[in-house]
């Protein structure tokens, strides 16, 4: 325990009391899984967003832990009649860690850099309909669309989409500079991110002068590291079987929420015997998504059948069209002519949701028949064989983006789904604005793709968090991966 | 008989049996998931309990016996296999180039950390139990080549082989007839303690995944996937990690029981 810094007079001034002076003023959160860098433009891992995230670096617009999209960098925003043209109006006074003003000629910078030709951007499809950015006065950027595009707001709140300055975007990746409301301090690499509280934000000062984000990727070091107390908090707790056993200990808070990952038994559409919709059927029928749950996350999931979010306003559910029926997979099976069954491979990354998952999946294929051979494969050969080489027959893998249906737009997607109608669906999804439009364009194609069986759908992702009691301000949901240091603070 | 030989006989000859009788009966389907009776302690039905999927652990530990006995006794077969033929030529040549190639081969092989050379091998070829029985059984050549040749050496000089090769036998022909049969105790103690090495090393390629892969059941992964949940059913640690024990200890004793009644030195020691 530290004592308060003396700069603290700002702070007090919002409203915090004397007797603060001797609490807690720091926070050490654990994740399961270090960056392989720290810049949130240049990479996919989610890793990234998870320590970066609001609290070294700001976009024009943020989630908010229920998922909504709200100002940040942006003050406000007025949007042309046709919908092709935005202005944005900037906050006054942001500065970044460097010190130099954020000013509109950043956010132009920022977003023809993860727009451009030879953009490193991993999600670079968020900006395709930017046709130009213009910073027509310092405090003032016009974004023009090709097309107009209902979910540029919610593009923009990605950690993406973040704003960053020119003169120190070369080293981003290891010493990353951005307007948030903390500093990043030290890297040490295999280990821990340590971050200080910046006192020149723009916005309200936070609570926590410093944090720690822990990396612990194994469940016995992760348990083990909770029950002594070596950290405060986990974002999302590797090995649900340990849950009971904090929520019977009064030291912690347990916050499940939802993350945004659909647990999926992805399916090569382009191998055979997959390439057929009535094996894939049958698959969705073979598999039990309730034992799945209650075998290998402890009861921790809402079953899924379609690839959506159930929180989102906008989800049918669609698990009734494939419940768990043995008899009609095998009738299934035989109309295939595939009554003798068949032989295929799983491959299982390393989370407990696949190695678990798939072992019990393997053994309800089998009853029907699928002779389903278990690969175990670390994250990196599953990128390399499942992801980018695409020789696999199932596979088991949370998607976590949130909003990621348009994955089913794409044939050269790792599983391989072309079909035209979704991709229309899609394509005047993102021509409309109106939102009651949105919304059935949406159970449209959620509708398709389950319809069509294109993956098994098991469960949403839970997000298991632990805290220690006292700590306020824990995301519960995932709405993107983030550890937002700047909520937190610890209660008297 | 010594106690030795009684009590690891009796161990070894437990798992032995368990593993056989997996064979034609276990109390359930040792793959069957029934997910609402998982992590039972042990009880009337399930005598040693469910792990988290609600298999049956006694059915896996008898079939997991199976595993480790089959990959222990293949790798030692490779060791004997090679290994034996390569220790008795080196003997039989004693200080030509074969001798010396053979020998310092075999230093090569020791001078790796063996189980750090399994994994080296498992990482490449592929985690299975075929590719753990090959990493295991290189390791037991070296081991079989020097009994052999060591127990050889002393037995070229002796009255019996030299009549044999008065009497104009090959090399190789007195080696196959008259020295093997002659270090086979020697053989068969080591061949224990090798066999128990064996299951230690599989239990240990499975523990970190590069074994035998689900669903085929192996010690060392019941005891990797007991590890989280080892403080709310800790009857998923601790029944494979018994059988691990009761047969590594049930085979060196047996090894040592085997050395002590073989060995005509102790014996005469004895008398």
């Amino acid at each position: 325990m530290k004592l308060k810094k003396p700069f603290v007079a700002a702070v007090s001034a919002l409203g915090l009391m004397a007797g603060a002076a001797w609490a807690k003023d720091t926070v050490t959160y654990a994740t399961q899984l270090e960056p392989p860098h720290l810049d949130p433009t240049g990479g996919a891992a989610q890793a990234i967003d998870t320590v970066v995230y609001l609290n070294i670096f700001e976009g024009l617009t943020r989630f908010t832990p229920d998922g909504a999209v709200v100002p940040l960098l942006a003050k406000s925003w007025d949007i042309s009649e046709d919908g092709m043209t935005y202005t944005f109006t900037l906050q006054d006074g942001v500065t970044f860690h460097d010190g130099t003003a954020m000013t509109a000629e950043d956010v132009k910078f920022s977003l023809d850099r993860a727009r451009a030709e030879d953009s490193t951007n991993a999600q670079k499809s968020l900006f395709s309909t930017i046709s130009d950015v213009k910073a027509t006065e310092p405090q003032t950027v016009v974004v023009t669309l090709s097309e107009p595009n209902g979910s540029l707001l919610f593009n923009l709140a990605w950690g993406d989409a973040v704003i960053v300055a020119q003169e120190s975007v070369e080293t981003l990746k290891t010493a990353p500079v951005g307007t948030g409301p903390y500093r990043f301090n030290e890297w040490v690499q295999g280990d821990r991110v340590e971050l200080v509280r910046n006192p020149n934000y723009w916005g309200e000062i936070p609570e926590l002068t410093s944090a720690t984000i822990k990396f612990i990727s194994d469940p016995t070091a992760a348990f083990a590291a909770m029950m002594a107390e070596d950290i405060d908090a986990f974002d999302n707790f590797p090995a649900p079987e340990n849950m009971v056993q904090f929520e019977a200990d009064p030291r912690f808070q347990v916050i499940i929420g939802s993350t945004e990952g659909e647990t999926i038994l992805s399916t090569n559409n382009a191998q055979a015997p997959f390439d057929n919709p009535k094996v894939r059927e049958a698959l969705a029928h073979a598999i039990d998504r309730n034992a799945i749950i209650d075998g290998a996350m402890f009861g921790y999931g809402t079953p899924i059948g379609t690839h959506f979010a159930p929180h989102n306003p906008a989800y049918v559910d669609l698990t009734a069209q494939s419940d768990f029926d043995p008899e009609k997979a095998r009738a299934l099976l035989a109309e295939a002519g595939l009554s003798d069954g068949f032989e295929t491979t799983l491959h299982l990354p390393p989370p407990a949701y696949a190695r678990r998952g798939g072992e019990i999946v393997a053994a309800q294929l089998a009853q029907v028949g699928i002779k389903a051979e278990i690969i175990n494969v670390e994250w990196a050969q599953w990128l390399e064989t499942v992801f980018k080489g695409k020789t696999f027959g199932l596979t088991i893998v949370s998607h976590t983006e949130p909003m990621d249906i348009g994955i089913y737009t794409r044939p050269d997607y790792y599983f391989q789904y072309d079909n035209p109608d979704l991709q229309g669906v899609m394509n005047r999804l993102n021509a409309t604005t109106d939102p009651d439009k949105r919304t059935e364009m949406l159970q449209e194609a959620q509708t398709i793709i389950a319809d069509d069986y294109v993956n098994g759908y098991l469960f949403q992702l839970a997000k298991l968090g632990i805290a220690k009691a006292g700590l306020q301000g824990v995301w519960a949901n995932a709405p993107t991966a983030a550890i937002e240091i700047g909520a937190l603070s610890w209660a008297e | 008989m010594n106690r030795s030989l009684f009590l690891g006989g009796l161990l070894s000859g437990i798992m032995l049996l368990l593993a056989i009788a997996s064979f034609v009966w276990t109390p359930f389907d040792h793959a069957v998931m029934n997910i609402p009776d998982k992590l039972q302690t042990p009880n009337a039905t399930h005598w040693l309990g469910t792990d988290h999927f609600g298999r049956d652990i006694l059915s896996m530990v008898m079939v997991g016996a199976r595993t480790s006995l089959a990959v222990a006794l293949l790798a030692v077969g490779i060791g004997v296999g090679l290994g034996v033929p390569l220790g008795l030529a080196a003997a039989a040549t004693r200080g030509s180039w074969l001798d010396e190639v053979i020998m310092r081969g075999n230093d090569l092989v020791f001078a790796f950390p063996s189980l750090v050379i399994a994994i080296l091998i498992t990482a490449v070829f592929g985690p299975s139990a075929t590719n753990a029985i090959i990493a295991i059984g290189i390791f037991n050549i070296p081991v079989f080549a020097r009994v052999a040749r060591g127990g050889s050496l002393s037995l070229w000089a002796r009255e019996f082989i030299l009549t044999a090769r008065v009497a104009g036998k090959s090399r190789a022909r007195i080696s196959a007839e008259h020295i093997l049969p002659n270090i086979a105790n020697l053989l068969i103690v080591q061949g224990t303690i090798q066999f128990s090495l064996g299951i230690l090393a599989e239990a240990g390629l499975s523990y970190v995944g590069l074994g035998a892969q689900p669903p085929t059941p192996s010690w060392g992964r019941m005891l990797a996937e007991a590890q989280t949940l080892v403080s709310l059913a800790p009857h998923l640690a601790i029944v494979p990690g018994l059988a691990i024990i009761l047969t590594v200890v049930g085979l060196n004793l047996l090894g040592d029981g085997l050395r002590d009644r073989f060995d005509p030195r102790l014996m005469e020691g004895r008398a």
